[in-house]
């Protein structure tokens, strides 16, 4: 009896596993593919983009300015405040900025994705557009995926341009000028540091997008359905933006 | 042979969902110009049935036949074309939130980009002019009554000129004025030459716009006939449906 679960449990999540592949394949394919759906695809960015940037600032000045305290604490005993800027921006610009981002992103889009399209498919608006002759694929996961893949990279780098501000508002208050600054950026990162920067959020963007779209055109059960298809989606794309980024971490070292 | 029918059948479809049987060995016939309804208690899997025929759902065994097209085997563009021939008015209208009266109207026109928008929209103000809701066609769903939803669908099911129409449970929830208009689109729609599929539990629609009827119980097809042959029928199911007794108080029926 328990192996018989084990085995069940096993099939269910492989299958899902295999379905959840087969989606993001399809999708990828459509995204070269005509209609591109343009309107669709505008009104995301729009959402997904712009309505993002209030609370990612939010994110980038506060996490940028508790940065900076807490180097320039640890800095202080050694006179080495003025490498504080540094220190914020290889922090933020390689690791908080891409994750800290993405997991707001996750929490505000990836619920939005999967409870719009669970509740398009618990009203059959989905099965709708099926008679009526749509990919779904195409109409709604694409445009989808396509504006989270442009808006995240660019949202994550409005996050680090913020903190980093935010990390000179508080450096000013231990006599840092913008020049001291500015200039132990370049001292702390590569060029590198600012691909990595840019990379990780592309991926994140894919994951959550993804994941929100698979469990929105999954949900089953109504209202209730809904609710919890939208938790499901926010707790896997946190879980694995946080997975991804030890594995392209650790990527990015190695090719370093 | 098949290719020239002009029919759409199911035959020995089976279908389940996590272990519990929907429809078993279930048959049916929809010949162009014979409208029918399909009868059965809630939940019974007749909603299944439509779904089925579109190809939205894969049946575990059997096989469904649109005009001769053997639909088991076919890609979602090949089903794609295949149900150019049929249009579904669903249960709750299932109209687009994000879009207007007017674009749900003219999605598949829209879709298809064969025609200019003029055109377009020339199709759908005649279609919305059809089930009276002209006046419409710039609000969004949200702002319509539940019998406007469903004329809307009904409007959007007629712009791509379909063979057949499916109707899911088309009066539920409408009083008698939005029953009435719906039953008196279906037989102008009929007059038209459209054949149409309905699913209901309102007897008195169901036997003024459909000529044969299907009955399902606990997952089989127990009757196939006329009006007139499923009053004079003497299956208990049939004959607790149609004139339910204190036998059927909590049983399920309804």
């Amino acid at each position: 009896m328990p192996f018989i679960f084990v085995e069940n449990t096993v099939k269910s999540f492989l299958l899902e596993f295999q379905a959840f592949f087969a989606l993001c394949g399809k999708t990828v394919v459509r995204l070269f593919q005509r209609p591109a759906y343009y309107r669709e695809f505008t009104t995301q960015l729009d959402k997904m983009g712009v309505g993002s940037l209030f609370i990612i600032c939010l994110t980038g000045l506060f996490t940028g300015m508790v940065m900076a305290l807490q180097a320039l604490i640890q800095l202080k005993p050694f006179a080495a405040t003025s490498y504080v800027g540094g220190m914020v921006a290889v922090t933020m610009v390689k690791e908080l900025g891409p994750v800290l981002s993405s997991l707001m992103v996750a929490g505000r889009v990836g619920s939005a994705i999967t409870a719009e399209l669970g509740t398009m498919v618990v009203t059959e608006q989905v099965d709708a557009m099926r008679v009526e002759g749509t990919d779904i694929v195409k109409r709604l996961v694409a445009t989808r995926l396509k504006a989270l893949l442009i808006a995240m990279p660019m949202l994550a780098v409005v996050t680090d341009a913020v903190s980093l501000l935010g990390g000179f508002v508080i450096a000013v208050g231990y006599d840092i000028n913008l020049l001291m600054y500015w200039k132990s950026l370049s001292q702390f990162m590569v060029f590198q540091d600012l691909i990595e920067g840019v990379v990780k959020p592309f991926v994140f963007g894919f994951i959550i997008a993804m994941i929100g779209c698979y469990a929105g055109l999954n949900t089953s059960g109504g209202a209730e359905g809904v609710g919890a298809a939208a938790k499901r989606a926010v707790v896997l794309s946190s879980v694995m933006v946080l997975v991804c980024d030890f594995f392209m971490t650790k990527m990015f070292i190695v090719f370093r | 042979m098949r290719g020239e029918e002009q029919c759409i059948r199911m035959e020995k479809v089976s279908y389940a969902v996590g272990g519990r049987r929907i429809l078993d060995g279930f048959d049916l016939d929809l010949r162009r110009g014979v409208n029918r309804t399909i009868l059965g208690k809630s939940g019974a899997g007749k909603t299944t049935i439509l779904k089925l025929l579109l190809g939205l759902l894969k049946p575990d065994a059997g096989e469904i036949f649109i005009d001769g097209t053997a639909i088991g085997g076919l890609s979602e563009s090949e089903l794609t074309r295949v149900r150019k021939r049929i249009a579904i008015v669903f249960q709750g209208g299932a109209l687009f939130d994000s879009m207007t009266v007017g674009e749900n109207v003219g999605y598949r026109l829209f879709e298809e980009g064969r025609l200019p928008e003029a055109e377009i929209e020339r199709i759908v103000l005649e279609k919305l002019g059809f089930v009276g809701l002209e006046q419409t066609i710039d609000l969004y769903p949200a702002e319509l009554s539940g019998g406007m939803k469903k004329r809307v669908a009904i409007a959007r099911a007629l712009a791509a000129d379909p063979d057949y129409i499916f109707f899911d449970e088309p009066t539920t929830g409408l009083d008698p004025v939005g029953v009435y208009n719906i039953r008196h689109l279906m037989l102008r729609l009929q007059r038209e030459g459209k054949t149409t599929l309905m699913v209901t539990h309102d007897m008195e629609t169901a036997f003024a716009v459909s000529e044969r009827f299907s009955f399902l119980h606990e997952a089989r097809l127990v009757f196939e006939g006329t009006e007139e042959e499923m009053r004079r029928s003497d299956l208990p199911q049939i004959r607790e449906f149609l004139q339910p007794t204190d036998r059927s108080l909590f049983m399920g029926m309804g």
